[in-house]
């Protein structure tokens, strides 16, 4: 297993401050954990923007043309049926139908995609560094490789107080 | 931050996040008390009792209901609108109060979507069972059989099973995608290991990394998004099922929005009656403040307003379309056979909830909770009229007809209510009520003590 040093803040506007802090001294972070999520964290960290939308925008895309086309297929070339003279490609009517499917499948293909690329999925059994993540504390997690040294540690232990951590645990 | 000195605190106490987390998750924790066993043992009952009448209809076919060849639509179409109806409230708040930014959604949305759902299931049932043969409802989907026959996609009553099994589908995911957080925090409570491993695989093995959460947000806007045209699309093609036949009083185009604002009318309705119960009950009186109550009361007023008007400009049309049947059928809604039907409907959703216009009634909660049940009851009357008072005077007077239920098509109404209620029993205690994460993030904000917050 890793090894990691976790910090943590009791406060997320005060968690917000440390990671700019910490960040600003060069130590690497390489998670934030918290019990809900915190606006400007995202920024903080870097993180690149979710482009969950744009599978959203795909899903939808597919479901509406399957939804549209099936229907299409079904009453002009699998099994037409003539309902008192009207036209066998019925277009409106073939609405309702690919505007549901539009969204299914645009729901469902973005949620999927979320849990995947999260490794969401039932049956992942994380390490959980701290319990209390989920009920009230924020937590700065640092990987340490086998480069790091006693002293780097320290140095990162200094940083960490330095940007006002609460606690500082180190898991070896 | 600025904090608008008129606008009372969300979430009442000095609470702090630990604290928030103890409070949710406390109903959740050991025996259940004594009312929890009666209500679920009398759900349970009413439940049963409905398992009766289904067995009844299966073994018995359709012919043990009171419909008759006049009015063939009676109960179950009745039943089916309303609770598709009362479920359309838990989506409201959930995507519409969601994409409008009303912070006071995050205490009531969790249990709100979960009434939605087991309404769906609750609401699905009905035109199932009225099929007769349960078991070949798949009949319903297109998929390639032996008949080479698919289903015919310019019926509005297959528009129905698309819209309802996507509502319920898109529901479900924004319904669980929602909880995964919380189910992660009820696993690190868990004091045993049983549920430490039930609640580990059902939260997927959620850390709280930032990276999920800044995904979480993504995926609950655009699930948002797309489930505020879904929830106006259900009742929109719902009172197709009625707005595109020729049935004098069916035939109007005013259908859609009027039932859809007549769906968020007796969803929100009923919202009130289950957590009026449930924050007494759990001790959520904090989290479910008089505020809350008051904000749904005020959407009442405006979607029973809307209802009442839409009554009476079908009323208007009827006369200045010039139209006899229309105008007939009318008159006999208000005067005919089912007048006292009417006059029901009328008083429950036009005249009583317009009591909330008034301060001290709207923050009343006994008075609330009394009209909400007038609400539940004047809108599963909206339904009964609309199909049954349409139906029993049909073109030609020898098919008149007059139509009372059996003591079947009882038990199936009964039993989905019991059906309701057992299930929301048993949400209650598997997982939190309140959405915990969600509430969290708003306390800073909107908590009582929320100045002391550092802000850049």
């Amino acid at each position: 297993m890793n090894k990691y040093i976790t910090a943590y803040y009791l406060d997320e506007g005060k968690l917000l401050k440390g990671v700019k802090q910490i960040k600003s001294k060069g130590v690497k972070i390489k998670d934030v954990l918290s019990p809900f999520p915190v606006h400007g964290l995202d920024k903080a960290l870097g993180l690149r923007r979710s482009r969950l939308a744009r599978v959203a925008f795909a899903g939808g895309a597919i479901g509406a043309i399957a939804g549209f086309g099936f229907q299409t297929w079904v009453f002009t070339s699998a099994y037409p049926i003539n309902f008192g003279g009207k036209p066998y490609f019925s277009a409106p009517s073939f609405i309702p139908v690919t505007f549901e499917t539009t969204v299914l499948f645009s729901a469902f293909s973005m949620v999927f995609a979320f849990l995947i690329a999260s490794k969401l999925l039932p049956g992942e059994n994380p390490v959980i560094l701290d319990e209390r993540v989920t009920d009230d504390h924020f937590l700065v997690v640092i990987e340490l490789d086998e480069e790091s040294t006693e002293e780097s540690i320290k140095e990162i232990e200094k940083a960490l107080k330095e940007a006002g951590a609460e606690g500082i645990i180190i898991k070896a | 931050m600025y904090v608008s000195p008129i606008r009372e605190p969300l979430i009442k106490g000095n609470k702090d996040y630990s604290q928030v987390t103890k409070d949710i998750l406390a109903p959740m924790a050991g025996k259940p008390g004594k009312y929890w066993y009666i209500g679920i043992a009398l759900a349970g009952t009413a439940a049963l009792f409905g398992g009766w009448a289904t067995f009844v209809t299966l073994f018995t076919g359709i012919g043990s209901w009171g419909t008759n060849k006049t009015v063939g639509w009676a109960w179950d179409i009745t039943n089916f609108v309303w609770w598709v109806g009362i479920g359309h409230a838990g989506t409201f708040i959930s995507a519409i109060l969601l994409l409008f930014r009303q912070k006071w959604r995050t205490s009531i949305n969790r249990s709100a979507e979960a009434m939605t759902l087991i309404a769906v299931m609750c609401a699905g049932f009905f035109p199932l069972i009225h099929m007769g043969r349960l078991f070949l409802g798949f009949f319903i989907f297109p998929y390639p059989n032996t008949r080479a026959l698919w289903v015919n996609f310019n019926s509005p009553l297959l528009w129905d099973v698309f819209a309802i099994s996507t509502y319920f589908a898109v529901s479900l995911i924004f319904w669980y995608v929602g909880l995964i957080p919380d189910i992660g925090t009820v696993r690190d409570k868990a004091t045993t290991k049983i549920r430490k491993a039930i609640y580990g695989f059902l939260s997927f093995g959620w850390t709280g990394s930032a990276t999920h959460w800044a995904r979480h947000e993504t995926v609950s806007l655009i699930l948002a998004g797309l489930a505020a045209p879904l929830v106006l699309s259900v009742h929109t093609i719902v009172s197709f099922d009625f707005a595109t036949s020729v049935i004098p009083g069916w035939h109007t185009t005013i259908f859609p929005p009027y039932f859809v604002s007549g769906a968020v009318f007796s969803g929100f309705a009923m919202v009130l009656t289950l957590l009026i119960i449930t924050r007494k009950a759990l001790n959520l009186e904090q989290y479910i403040t008089i505020n809350h109550i008051e904000s749904m009361n005020k959407i009442i007023i405006l979607t029973g307003s809307i209802v009442g008007i839409a009554y009476m400009t079908e009323f208007f049309i009827a006369w200045y379309s010039g139209n006899e049947y229309e105008m007939f059928t009318f008159t006999n809604r208000a005067f005919g056979p089912y007048a006292w039907a009417y006059w029901i409907m009328m008083t429950c959703n036009v005249i009583t909830p317009q009591l909330f216009w008034f301060k001290k009634i709207r923050t009343n909660v006994l008075i609330t909770f009394i009209i909400s049940i007038f609400v539940n009851i004047g809108m599963w009357f909206e339904r009964f009229v609309i199909v049954v008072s349409s139906l029993h005077r049909d073109y030609l007077p020898s098919s008149w007809a007059m139509y009372s239920p059996t003591i079947v098509e009882v038990g199936l109404y009964v039993g989905t209510l019991g059906l309701f209620f057992t299930l929301f029993l048993l949400f209650i205690r598997a997982f939190p009520v309140i959405a915990i994460a969600e509430v969290k993030s708003v306390l800073k904000s909107s908590g009582e003590n929320n100045n002391h917050t550092e802000h850049e």
